[in-house]
């Protein structure tokens, strides 16, 4: 069953009719995490404000629970959770406080809902008289998490939850996150992060308004067309700059402590080693790379 | 309903959190009565006047070194004729001219009563006026005294000339003024900030995506600000009157209930703002430029409307605070009952539901 | 080997919190330090002592030979500064921003003009130069603001978070420049939540709980840790962070 269902989604932009969102399509099923996978200003903020029914759209429909988002924006508004772009909370009230303002908002009580939210807030528990301004980022993002859920929402909207906080925040921030996808919970969301891709159900690569790939991280990593090998030398920026030079080259870029690199034809890996050693580079390595998302989402922006 | 009141208490708990800008809010109706009071009630002294005594008789004689004595005065010459008098006020040598008719002690004696010109330079309205209420009660002092020992009732009459300004304007007016300007200052800015501050916190949206009505979310903003200005219409009435002397003539409900309604006119006013604009800065300067200026110009508390040219004197029709100002002046100091007042009042409700009008209808439920 | 930052026993504190607990460290010339570490760890407030803007409680640190304390303008003039928050003016144009911050530096007019033409050459963006910045992609923005960030040549620029949001292409792209910027002879000091790109660091420092709890190489420290990226480094040291935070 499909929980959320965007079809030819288009949103333009002010008077100088910038396209933010291109002919959008995709759907999400009940109980999924669903991540918008893209850079700053991909269109991924526009895609979820739409849903959220805070903008109407310029051509296209969309509908979350079966609900239009133009039209029964009343009634979505009563079942979605969302946790905007930077943390939405009052800095200066309370950890305590904040809780239960958005609870009493979205007509419940932090007891009643208590055992949904109970492992991300025991976490911060401890802070709960501290003024929400003067939280780490990882513990603001667990807070802003609490307050999108604390009225059990059939859908929860996260436009980038894991962005400014560092790596064991985003950790814990993805097993709170599986916990509640056993819970039933479909999860919409967005981030700019590729490691993040693999941790969900399926994902849209989004670049300038368009859906570049969707599918299951597996599938998309899969359907990669060429071969592709991580190559290592001492010096990186040599190593880059004369990949850069190969004549057999299809691609390369850095990537972490290897380079990755693509041949035109029938790979040839001991010419490679060869022809870098020539150039002076030192302790050259060839293997054959394990391709991730962002090798797929590099090759799809070409 | 108890969404609401939550809404309410968070926003308290922002107001009470921002110390500084409470302080301010609550400081500032105290400072500002404070100072126009000072300026009101400084005592006046070695004022320079002149008494031209035509009568040169012994009751003048003894009104006159009685004000001699007195340190308020100074006693400059004897000038005679008016022109010279008109001159030395329109040249500002003197503040004050007290002209004894010829045969003064005559017709106190054999008419029981008579009369002394008390001419005061009313521009600066605030000396004029501590100065005439000297020489009455330095003319009434002698009557007594003259009564004690004469079987026959005296009366002198000071007959007040005020020059320049004869209604004194602008005299215990000001405290009509700074409350209006305070109330306009607190509702307008301060509601229009604490929403825009929403928006551009981000906060504005999850409000916007909860089932919670966003007229609501405008309504719940506006209530602190409605408590936090009758305390400051408390604070400046208490001063006025119990500091500064100055009474509550007419009614003290009806000057609330007016009070209330221009609270009201103002938070409209704000919510518009707000409505209109996605920066504090320019909620701000909105506020400041837009409202606190024209307040300060056409409500008629520091100029008066009647000397503006006529295409002023017809905008000052839409400020709200000109209505305000007209009918806290005739509860306060003149007294009136509301009949008198209707009409103000309507203008101010008429004003009141406009905004409102189009505030709920340029309300935007969702972000663009 | 020149060392342009030398860090010794640095503290800072803010009445009973102590910040940063006596760091010590050096960068060499040229080098990539990247500078990890939690959110709360510290580093911000150690980059503001390194940048001159912050002086220490205790310790001692000099900045391209300039005391942290006494010299602080000296350092100025030595460093450049790019953060993801705050880098360019949206509201003025491409070259706008750089007479601006070139002129800040005391550049002479003849100079600015030279050296603004060849950034916008080797940026490619020639044509962008009269747009305004707020209509650039955010990479674009990116990479101009880091060009901008050395264009009065300094010893060392610290970047923090300088690739937040971008693109893998773009990232990779502005990874060009802190090489080429760092083969000319420039001194980068870097923090990131990205960890592959600590791969691209010389040395990396991970910050936990206002100490320095690992300082290496990549390679030097994966092996310590036994672990396979620098990721699982990361979590390793991080997780035990006690400071809440």
């Amino acid at each position: 069953m499909h929980s959320v269902i965007v079809s030819h989604l288009t949103k333009i932009y002010g008077k100088e009719k910038k396209v933010a969102v291109d002919d959008v399509s995709f759907s999400v099923d009940k109980g999924e995490i669903f991540g918008l996978i893209g850079a700053d200003g991909a269109g991924k903020t526009t895609i979820f404000r739409v849903l959220t029914t805070l903008l109407l759209p310029d051509g296209g429909s969309a509908s979350v629970g079966g609900l239009d988002v133009v039209k029964d924006f009343e009634q979505i508004r009563q079942t979605i959770g969302y946790m905007p772009g930077k943390f939405s909370l009052y800095q200066d009230l309370t950890v305590e406080e904040n809780l239960s303002f958005f609870a009493t908002l979205f007509g419940t009580t932090v007891a009643e809902n208590y055992e949904l939210i109970k492992d991300i807030y025991v976490q911060i528990a401890p802070f709960k008289n501290r003024r929400a301004g003067k939280l780490s980022g990882g513990m603001k993002q667990k807070l802003a998490l609490c307050c999108a859920l604390i009225h059990k929402p059939n859908v929860l909207f996260l436009d980038e939850p894991t962005t400014g906080v560092d790596p064991v925040s985003r950790k814990e921030f993805w097993e709170m996150l599986k916990r509640l996808k056993e819970q039933d919970i479909t999860i919409l969301l967005s981030t700019t992060y590729m490691d993040e891709a693999n941790l969900c159900d399926r994902i849209a690569l989004i670049q300038e308004g368009k859906i570049l790939s969707i599918d299951t991280p597996a599938n998309i990593i899969k359907s990669y067309p060429d071969v592709l090998f991580a190559v290592k030398a001492t010096n990186m920026h040599q190593l880059l700059q004369q990949l850069l030079r190969y004549p057999e080259r299809l691609s390369s870029y850095a990537f972490g402590e290897f380079a990755h690199f693509s041949f035109k034809g029938t790979p040839d890996t001991d010419g490679l080693v060869t022809y870098l050693e020539q150039h002076g580079l030192k302790e050259v390595m060839v293997k054959t790379a394990d391709i991730t998302i962002e090798d797929s989402f590099i090759k799809l922006l070409g | 309903m108890k969404q609401f009141l939550s809404f309410v208490r968070k926003e308290f708990l922002h107001v009470l959190r921002d110390r500084k800008t409470l302080f301010i809010l609550f400081g500032m109706p105290v400072v500002q009565i404070l100072i126009f009071g000072f300026a009101l009630t400084n005592e006046v002294k070695n004022s320079t006047i002149v008494v031209v005594d035509n009568a040169k008789d012994l009751s003048s004689q003894a009104i006159i070194t009685r004000i001699e004595a007195s340190r308020y005065f100074q006693i400059e010459k004897n000038l005679v004729g008016s022109k010279e008098l008109e001159a030395a006020f329109r040249t500002g040598e003197i503040k004050m001219a007290i002209v004894f008719p010829a045969g003064f002690a005559e017709s106190l004696q054999h008419q029981n009563t008579a009369q002394i010109q008390v001419i005061a330079d009313a521009s600066d309205p605030n000396t004029a006026t501590t100065l005439t209420n000297y020489v009455s009660s330095i003319i009434r002092d002698y009557q007594t005294e003259m009564n004690v020992t004469n079987q026959l009732p005296y009366r002198i009459q000071p007959e007040l000339r005020m020059l320049y300004n004869p209604q004194l304007k602008g005299a215990p007016n000001f405290v009509p003024g700074v409350m209006s300007l305070v109330l306009m200052l607190v509702c307008v800015m301060m509601t229009a900030i604490s929403i825009v501050k929403e928006k551009e916190n981000g906060t504005m949206e999850i409000l916007l995506v909860s089932p919670f009505k966003p007229i609501m979310v405008v309504l719940a903003k506006a209530l602190p600000y409605l408590l936090l200005s009758i305390i400051n219409v408390i604070t400046i009435l208490l001063l006025s009157v119990f500091v500064l002397d100055l009474p509550i003539v007419g009614s003290i409900l009806l000057l609330f209930g007016e009070s209330i309604l221009f609270i009201i006119t103002c938070l409209t006013l704000g919510i518009f703002i707000s409505v209109k604009t996605d920066s504090q800065q320019t909620a701000m300067l909105i506020s400041l430029v837009g409202m606190l200026l024209p307040t300060l110009l056409f409500s008629g508390f520091l100029f008066p409307i009647e000397n503006m040219p006529l295409p002023l004197q017809v905008f000052s029709n839409i400020v709200p605070a000109k209505w305000y100002y007209l009918m806290v002046k005739s509860i306060m100091i003149k007294g009136l009952g509301f009949s008198y007042i209707w009409k103000e009042t309507l203008i101010l409700v008429g004003i009141t539901l406009f905004l409102l009008l189009i505030s709920l209808k340029s309300f935007k439920i969702r972000l663009a | 080997m020149e060392q342009v930052i030398v860090c010794n026993g640095l503290t800072k504190r803010f009445g009973d919190f102590t910040a940063v607990d006596s760091i010590t460290f050096e960068v060499n010339k040229g080098e990539i330090f990247g500078f990890l570490g939690a959110n709360g760890a510290g580093k911000t407030t150690a980059m503001r002592m390194l940048c001159g803007l912050s002086t220490p409680s205790s310790g001692k640190a000099t900045i391209a030979g300039f005391d942290v304390y006494k010299q602080t303008e000296q350092i100025k003039k030595n460093i450049g500064y790019m953060s993801q928050k705050f880098s360019l003016y949206d509201d003025l144009t491409v070259q706008e921003n750089i007479t601006f911050f070139a002129g800040i530096y005391g550049i002479s007019d003849a100079e600015i003009k030279k050296n603004g033409d060849d950034l916008l050459l080797r940026l490619g963006m020639q044509d962008q130069a009269k747009k305004m910045v707020s209509s650039l992609p955010l990479g674009w923005k990116q990479k101009l603001a880091f060009s901008t960030a050395v264009i009065h040549k300094p010893k060392i620029v610290f970047l923090d978070e300088p690739t937040g949001g971008v693109d893998p292409v773009t990232r990779r792209q502005f990874w060009e420049l802190i090489y080429e910027a760092a083969d000319n002879g420039i001194t980068i000091f870097v923090t990131t939540h990205y960890m592959d790109e600590a791969e691209y660091c010389k040395r990396v420092s991970i910050m936990v709980d206002g100490k320095v709890a690992a300082l290496d190489t990549p390679s030097n420290l994966k092996e310590q840790f036994g672990a396979n990226t620098m990721d699982e480094v990361f979590y390793h040291l991080a997780r035990e962070a006690k400071r809440g935070e």
